[in-house]
């Protein structure tokens, strides 16, 4: 008891813990290092098997291509390799867009109205549950060669974790929180702005994560049925040719993409919510 | 019969659901004038809550009725201030912010609103902590910054629920002797539930002690103790002794404290 009287006094918990030792300037550097060097080790390995494997031909190269080789298709072909990235990218960031705010849209009206949510939860789980390679030849029948069934399939494939991840955030707000906003005289968009939208956040931007990823896959396998363009055209162009280098190459590029605006979203998410338990950041100071 | 600040006629609060029926709040009639401090005691479970609740409009009375200001209360009431059992403060926002939350729902002018925050965050003591999140505050600074929220709008009626009851018995002192000071200088009539005797003697004009389920109001207790007053003062005076004693008996073996 008379221990905790005085840990109280002499450190107040809400301080912020390290107000007076300025961050040392190498501190980031070293921080990305410990961050990285795990998977990049990793990564490292997977290469050094690859480069093992393919230049002393344990198996064919017209199998598996030398590092070597992937390089210099990259460098050879770069401008026909980045259009279609382009193609790809943006039919990818398209969709999920397009999933985010639709999937949002969905989850809003299906944890504020119980009816709707009888009346559209079968649908959402529907269309997650029909395989989405076997409706694409008829999005092409519909749509035609263009962006548009990419876009469809894309959205089609990432709208579901929004949906779930979106209901599950707006209703784990607090049912007192409800309450205190209904002593507020507040309306239903306020406490929706001021309240169940922030705290559905976290919620909502793991399902904006696996969206994301998921979206690359709607677009790539939208254009494997019917394209002129895209990783996904160019993928069965290096097939038809037996070009193992290219088709490599496709898919390091096809990762990227994937990679890239996942840690895009993980941006947004660090500036959205920077409160949220799994970003916090204050450690107790400690002198040793 | 207007005048009164709040007035429960009868309140009965029963609550159904598939497997049981409850009656939380049964045959209750409390008449609470303007500037009073009332406060409620009960064993866990007897219906306080819910009680206070129905004083907010955020329950429906099963039968009975309620009256805040004059008004029946058919509907969440917007003329209160109220502080739940938990602080329920927004994790986003830090201390003066979630302060705040109270203007920005009712559309309250800003600067008005910022300078009042500020008055409560002097008032309580948590300056320097005023950008702090809840999660970098300490229990009794939650329950705090959940008290100023209550208090920013200035509202004529004040419902509290168990405001301090998860918080150390020194801590709690401390707030309890804010919250005289606070309820002297404001002249907000306060209903305040809580199952600390000391408590309650210390902070009411008067003390309705409730029995265990269903909650009906036993026995009205009014506290012939000074209005301002301190711990120091109060524990040694006789008179504390004798309502404490007479509360315990009243509530039996059923409550701490
Ligand atoms: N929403 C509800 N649905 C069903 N039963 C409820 C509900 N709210 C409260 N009750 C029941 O009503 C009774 C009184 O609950 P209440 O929360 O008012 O008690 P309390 O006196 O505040 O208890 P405590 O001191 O533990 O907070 C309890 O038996 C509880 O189970
Ligand atoms: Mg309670």
């Amino acid at each position: 008891m008379s221990e905790q009287i005085v840990d109280r006094q002499l450190t107040p918990r809400g301080a912020r813990q390290v107000p007076s030792a300025p961050p040392r300037p190498g501190t980031r550097l070293v921080r990305l290092v410990e961050a990285l060097w795990r998977p990049a080790l990793l990564l490292g390995a997977v290469f050094a098997a690859w480069w093992f494997v393919a230049e002393r031909e344990y198996v064919a190269n017209y199998l598996v291509p030398t590092p070597a080789q992937v390089a210099a298709k990259m460098t050879d072909e770069w401008s026909f390799l980045l259009r279609n990235t382009f193609v790809t990218l943006y039919e990818t960031v398209i969709g999920f867009v397009l999933a985010a705010l639709l999937g949002l849209g969905t989850a809003i009206l299906i944890a504020y109205s119980r009816t709707m949510e009888k009346a559209i939860y079968p649908i959402v789980l529907f269309a997650q549950v029909i395989p989405k390679i076997a409706i694409a030849p008829l999005l092409v029948v519909w749509f035609g060669v263009g962006f548009t069934p990419k876009i469809v399939l894309a959205v089609l494939i990432a709208f579901f974790p929004v949906v779930i991840s979106g209901v599950a955030g707006l209703r784990s707000t607090d049912p007192e929180l409800i309450e205190l906003s209904a002593t507020m005289g507040a309306g239903p968009w306020r406490t929706f702005r001021k309240i169940r939208f922030p705290n559905a956040l976290p919620h909502l931007m793991s399902g904006l994560k696996v969206a994301v990823t998921l979206a690359v896959v709607g677009a790539v396998v939208g254009e494997f049925v019917g394209a002129d363009k895209g990783l996904g055209y160019v993928l069965l162009v290096a097939n038809g040719n037996l070009d193992a280098a290219l088709l490599f190459a496709d898919l390091i590029l096809m990762s990227l993409i994937g990679i890239v605006l996942f840690m895009l979203v993980e941006v947004a998410e660090a500036l959205l919510i920077p409160w949220h338990a799994s970003r916090r950041s204050g450690v107790p100071l400690t002198t040793s | 019969m207007s005048g009164a600040a709040v007035e429960l006629t009868g309140l009965t609060v029963r609550f159904v659901s598939r497997r049981r029926r409850t009656v939380a709040v049964d045959d209750v009639t409390l008449r609470v004038e303007p500037g009073e401090f009332v406060a409620i005691v009960g064993p866990s479970g007897c219906g306080k809550s819910t009680l206070l609740r129905a004083v907010a409009g955020l329950v429906p009375p099963t039968a009975g009725s309620v009256t805040l200001l004059g008004q029946p209360v058919t509907r969440p009431q917007t003329d209160i201030g109220f502080v739940f059992q938990r602080p329920a403060l927004l994790e986003w926002r830090g201390a003066r912010k979630n302060i705040l939350l109270q203007a920005e729902m009712r559309g309250l002018d800003r600067a008005w609103a910022a300078r009042r925050a500020d008055e409560l965050i002097e008032l309580t003591g948590l300056t320097g902590f005023e950008r702090a999140l809840p999660h970098e505050l300490s229990g009794g600074m939650q329950q705090r910054v959940a008290l100023c929220r209550a208090l920013l709008h200035q509202p004529p009626v004040l419902l509290m629920d168990e405001p301090f009851g998860a918080l150390d018995a020194l801590t709690r002192e401390q707030l309890n002797a804010e919250l005289n000071r606070i309820w002297r200088e404001t002249g907000t009539t306060i209903l305040l539930v809580t199952h600390s005797i000391a408590e309650a003697v210390f902070l009411g004009t008067r003390v309705e002690v409730m029995s265990p389920r269903p909650g009906r109001i036993v026995s009205t207790l009014p506290v012939d103790l000074p209005v301002e007053r301190s711990y120091a003062q109060v524990m040694t005076d006789e008179r504390f002794d004798r309502l404490s004693s007479s509360i315990r008996l009243l509530l039996g073996a059923g409550a701490n404290h």
